[in-house]
């Protein structure tokens, strides 16, 4: 519990050394300038909110990126459950959404209900098919699960980019210059419950990552699949000797990742983006802030959750429309975002290094108080 | 005696040609030429004569495999089916467009300007990596490199100083790495992903800082070009080699450095065990952690060199995540290459010529025609881990942390 803590402390610390080495600034200020935009000042109304308008548009687009960001971790943390480290987030979550889009922004005659539960359901199997081949070749002539999703999350990014771009096959012939997708059509969309529908309010979406975050904690806790997979993560051996197929294991473990981060990219493309554009596929990263969210999350649910609000809030109040230029840049401020993320990760990987730090401080605590050594 | 002497002559000419090994590498060409007949100069126009030369390829294979020559003739039947689909496609399109696309030396030049990246990076990726500690890094090390070549380049005027300071760059980040899963232990995997993000912010960070909207300046000091006036008459060879970047040829000089000092050197076969079997070697003498913090940082310097080569060589400017996944590509042409200089020089080649095909197949044939190609090396290497066309296997210890006893 106290090492992410610690962990993400650091990360903000060194941060703020950053910030104040390069431009002189106060850090603290400018942490708070990021925190206004965040929007999770709306939970504490009797500290700010000259307009009380802002931070609810602030926390909305907060949880707006929040919601895939669950989602792209516990693609992450579930196969990290079963030994196995999918990098390939972002290109499931791809796949998720190019199929989100298309499913959307076709079968226009259907009944609205029906046509968001085809493009959820299509994309999310479609991704979970994704990460399987990565499970079925590890599984079956034992290639390395980091590789081959590295190499699936490229294969996807460019058939996603050919798809979409100008000339490609599936773009929207109303606009011809364009590289975007035809539009998710209305009976597609999800619904909006707070905020304005029509600019980035928050959708429903939100709810269905909280309920794959509680599915994600009944799964692996309470089913066998979730004992067989978490078996095979302690130890493969054991499992195969215990009578787990680990095989099967290996490929269950990525489908449902895959499934996971389909699911992010469904949700993202029918709750606010409505299009899927060629740049936004090229720069987006909601897949690989996945691995960050769900190793300070620790691979649990709970974690999961509160790291993917944590990372939702940097994002967004970093952008270059919540922060304040005035304060500090946000074209710097995005940056530090991405090296707070690497010092994350980094510091994660590393909590022998974390754990040892916090250790050295009680022992300086303990030290006074030590009777003296007897030797 | 005389028996004797046709067996040694039979053994080296004869049954050697028909070996199922020479044959399934004969399927391989034939598979080539499927695709060549239908490209300038020749422009084959019927599809009969790819199709014929496939169906030829394919039977090689198949004959090879049937005898147990099976990753070649795998590769005989791959190479086949590719040829004959882009044979036909290719006599399928008209002649002018073959001839604006296809021209020869001009796609040469731009496989050895896309190709020296990748090999500086995989190269940089094989020395970590033979050494036993994975590197997904090196796109953020290729990054830096790209990044602070630039700055120093632009700041002390002088294009030799841009290239050391992206080594230092490099070999800095890789350190950080080479801490993290030596000293610490850490998963490799992920702090060459906490690398990689630290490179897009840092590099993201200062180039915003430093330069601001207005992007690096136009006029920084390049990698310079070696012209060769001697070869520059000779057809083919001159248009590609009389003039290509210092870079290119420092990358084919360290292909087979790399190769003389991995396989005939004390060094190399120190780096080589530590990464097959840690414990081993520290029982004969080696330092694990030594060799390891060497050819890592090593590995981030070369990436770094070839992120180098990018910035202040090919385009002559700075963006932001300019690398944009090349870093990646490396990893894949080691993987494809089976972790050999060669083999990864060759991969990057491959994965090169796909580069500069899909950069000029947009002229005749609309923008999307190149895109696919660009998922043309993650699909190779896929296919190559997946083990159809030959295994890649790994070394032993690779990701492995080692402890000390």
């Amino acid at each position: 519990m106290i090492t992410p803590l610690l962990t993400a402390l650091l990360a903000f610390i060194v941060g703020g050394l950053v910030v104040l080495v390069t431009t002189g600034k106060n850090p603290l200020e400018t942490y708070k300038a990021i925190f206004a935009g965040t929007g999770l000042n709306w939970f504490f109304p009797w500290v700010t909110c000259s307009d009380p308008c802002t931070p609810a548009t602030n926390l909305q687009q907060t949880l707006l990126i929040s919601a895939p960001l669950m989602l792209t971790g516990l693609a992450v943390a579930f196969a990290f459950r079963c030994g196995l480290f999918n990098i390939g987030g972002q290109g499931q979550f791809i796949v998720g959404s190019s199929v989100a889009v298309i499913v959307g922004s076709s079968f226009v005659d259907l009944n609205r209900w029906w046509h968001v539960l085809l493009a959820v359901v299509l994309a999310s199997l479609a991704a979970a098919a994704w990460g399987g081949i990565a499970g079925l070749l590890k599984a079956t002539v034992g290639a390395h699960e980091v590789i081959t999703t590295i190499m699936l999350n490229w294969i996807a990014l460019w058939v996603a980019v050919y798809l979409f771009e100008i000339g490609g096959p599936l773009q929207d012939p109303q606009q011809a210059g364009v590289p975007i997708s035809e539009p998710v059509a209305e009976s597609a969309k999800l619904h909006v419950f707070w905020g304005d529908p029509l600019f980035q309010g928050l959708h429903i979406g939100l709810f269905v990552a909280m309920a794959a975050l509680v599915a994600y904690w009944v799964v692996l806790n309470r089913t066998t699949v979730g004992y067989e997979v978490r078996a095979v993560g302690f130890n493969p051996e054991a499992a195969r000797y215990g009578g787990i197929s680990v095989r099967r294991n290996y490929v269950l473990a990525m489908a449902i990742s895959g499934l996971f981060a389909g699911l992010a990219g469904a949700i993202d493309i029918l709750g606010w983006q409505y299009r899927l554009a060629v740049p936004d596929i090229l720069v987006s990263n909601i897949g690989f802030i996945g691995i960050a969210v769900a190793l300070l999350g620790r691979n649990t649910a709970i974690g999961v959750f509160f790291s993917a609000i944590l990372f939702g809030a940097l994002l967004n109040g970093t952008s270059t429309r919540n922060l304040d230029p005035e304060v500090f840049r946000p074209e710097l401020a995005s940056n530090l975002t991405v090296i707070i993320q690497g010092l994350v990760v980094l510091f994660v990987a590393a909590d022998v290094l974390i754990l040892y730090l916090w250790q050295a401080r009680r022992k300086v605590g303990l030290g006074r108080r030590r009777p003296p050594a007897t030797s | 005696m005389s028996a004797r002497a046709e067996d040694i002559r039979g053994r080296f000419s004869w049954a050697r040609l028909t070996s199922p090994r020479s044959i399934a590498i004969l399927g391989m060409g034939l598979g080539v030429l499927a695709f060549w007949v239908a490209l300038p100069p020749l422009k084959a126009r019927s599809p009969t004569v790819p199709l014929l030369l496939g169906i030829l390829a394919v039977g090689a294979g198949i004959w090879a495999l049937t005898r147990g020559e099976r990753r070649l003739g795998w590769g005989a039947v791959a190479t086949a089916t590719l040829g004959v689909a882009g044979g036909i496609l290719a006599t399928r399109s008209a002649t002018n467009d073959l001839d604006s696309v296809v021209v020869w030396s001009a796609l040469l030049a731009a496989t050895l300007r896309y190709a020296t990246p990748l090999t500086l990076a995989a190269l940089g990726g094989l020395f970590s990596e033979r050494s036993g500690v994975v590197n997904i890094g090196l796109e953020g090390m290729m990054l830096m490199g790209a990044f602070f070549g630039v700055l120093a380049a632009a700041e002390l005027d002088s294009w030799i100083l841009g290239v050391g300071a992206a080594m230092l760059a490099g070999g800095f980040l890789a350190l950080i790495h080479a801490f993290f899963s030596i000293h610490l232990r850490a998963d490799q995997i992920v702090s060459g992903t906490a690398v990689n993000f630290l490179a897009l912010g840092i590099t993201g960070y200062v180039f915003i800082d430093v330069y601001g909207d207005e992007g690096t300046p136009t006029d920084i000091p390049r990698i310079p070009e070696v012209r060769l006036s001697a070869i520059d008459e000779i057809p083919l060879l001159g248009p590609v080699f009389a003039q290509l970047n210092l870079m290119i040829w420092v990358s084919l000089a360290l292909v087979v450095l790399t190769y003389v000092v991995m396989f005939k050197t004390p060094i190399g076969l120190r780096i080589r065990s530590v990464g097959e079997h840690p414990r081993a070697a520290e029982t004969v003498g080696i330092s694990v952690y030594g060799i390891r913090y060497a050819a890592v940082t090593l590995s981030g310097m070369l990436a770094a060199l070839g992120g180098a080569y990018l910035s202040i060589g090919f385009v002559g400017s700075f963006n932001e995540n300019m690398t944009s996944g090349r870093g990646f590509i490396a990893l894949a042409a080691l993987i494809f290459g089976n972790w050999r200089p060669f083999g990864a020089f060759g991969a990057a080649l491959l994965f090169g010529f796909s580069s500069a095909l899909a950069q000029r197949l947009p002229t005749a044939y609309g923008e999307s025609a190149g895109t696919l190609f660009e998922a043309l090396p993650y699909i190779l290497t896929l296919i190559a881990v997946a083990g159809v066309i030959g295994r890649s296997i790994p070394p032993a210890a690779v990701g492995r942390p080692y402890k000390r006893q």
